[in-house]
């Protein structure tokens, strides 16, 4: 029983939330409601994001070798590695959590431990189209400087991730467990 | 892959959708508005921290708080600890990077954020 509750806790999870929510509709509970409005704007942005997550994890995967994430983004790769998960970042779209999926993928081509966490740091707040809309919002002054700010800070958190990390047995693995 | 990763997100996004309905923009606009101090500013990486809020709902959130009197430098703490510090998303954080570097990395991002909303201030504040 415990180990059944354990292999499916996120599907009964996903199943509670369900029957909650038509209860809460059936019944007219109002934060009910506003909890599912919620989700649906949530839901809305991952559905944008997934599928070019998954061309990206998709191309990686089968197209470029091993070899050649070593080589350009692993151990000896300097400047120039974090130069390119920056632009691998920024290129895509989606929250933080969404990165993951593609930093277990680099990592089991051989990315640096240094280059996974400027990864995700640059994932985090320089994507090229959250940018276009904070521009929008916030004005080109703001953005220009916040993203000017945090870019020498990722990397630095890159660094010391690395340092930290390096021999305490670190791996990234697929989320399933 | 596709479930692997599907269905751990749908969990996350519940979680999300709670979470924005207890503690829902205009708590936030009340909280962050007009309060620009250093309580302010703590308050902003906390709520930042906590919260897990889309793109495109947290930018509006953030134009408004600078038309109510925010400051530059409260309002980037809030946003980039929004985007880079996820306590809602540990979990699934743990499960990829595990407990040790998952931890590591949300405390060196909070600490960042707050040198990040700092130095954004003392630009479009003081200097511009």
């Amino acid at each position: 029983m415990k180990q059944f509750l354990k292999k499916y806790q996120q599907i009964i999870w996903l199943a509670a939330y369900a029957v909650a929510t038509i209860l809460a509709f059936v019944f007219g509970f109002d934060p009910g409601k506003t909890i599912f409005h919620n989700f649906g704007k949530s839901f809305i942005e991952m559905v944008s994001f997934m599928p070019f997550l998954f061309i990206i994890v998709g191309l990686f995967d089968a197209w470029v070798p091993k070899e050649k994430i070593q080589k350009h983004i692993g151990q000896e790769s300097g400047i120039k590695g974090v130069a390119l998960v920056v632009l691998l970042a920024m290129l895509q779209a989606g929250p933080l959590y969404g990165a993951f999926p593609v930093a277990y993928m680099l990592w089991k081509k051989g990315a640096s431990i240094k280059n996974i966490f400027i990864y995700l740091g640059a994932f985090s707040s320089l994507k090229i189209p959250m940018l276009g809309i904070e521009i929008g919002y916030m004005g080109i002054n703001f953005t220009l400087a916040r993203t000017l700010v945090s870019l020498p800070l990722f990397i630095g958190i890159g660094y010391l991730m690395e340092r930290y990390l390096k021999n305490r047995h670190f791996e990234v693995k697929d989320g399933s467990h | 892959m596709f479930k692997n990763v599907l269905i751990p997100f749908l969990s996350i996004l519940i979680l999300v959708s709670i979470l924005l309905y207890v503690i829902p923009p205009s708590v936030i606009n009340r909280l962050l508005g007009s309060g620009s101090g250093a309580l302010g500013f703590a308050i902003a990486a906390v709520v930042g921290s906590i919260t897990l809020i889309p793109g495109f709902i947290s930018y509006p959130i953030a134009a408004g708080l600078i038309s109510q009197g925010a400051s530059y430098a409260v309002v980037a703490t809030f946003m980039t600890t929004l985007m880079m510090v996820g306590v809602v998303t540990l979990p699934l954080e743990i499960k990829y990077f595990g407990r040790r570097a998952a931890i590591a990395r949300n405390v060196l991002n909070f600490f960042a954020a707050i040198v990040i909303g700092l130095l954004v201030g003392l630009i479009l504040d003081v200097i511009l």
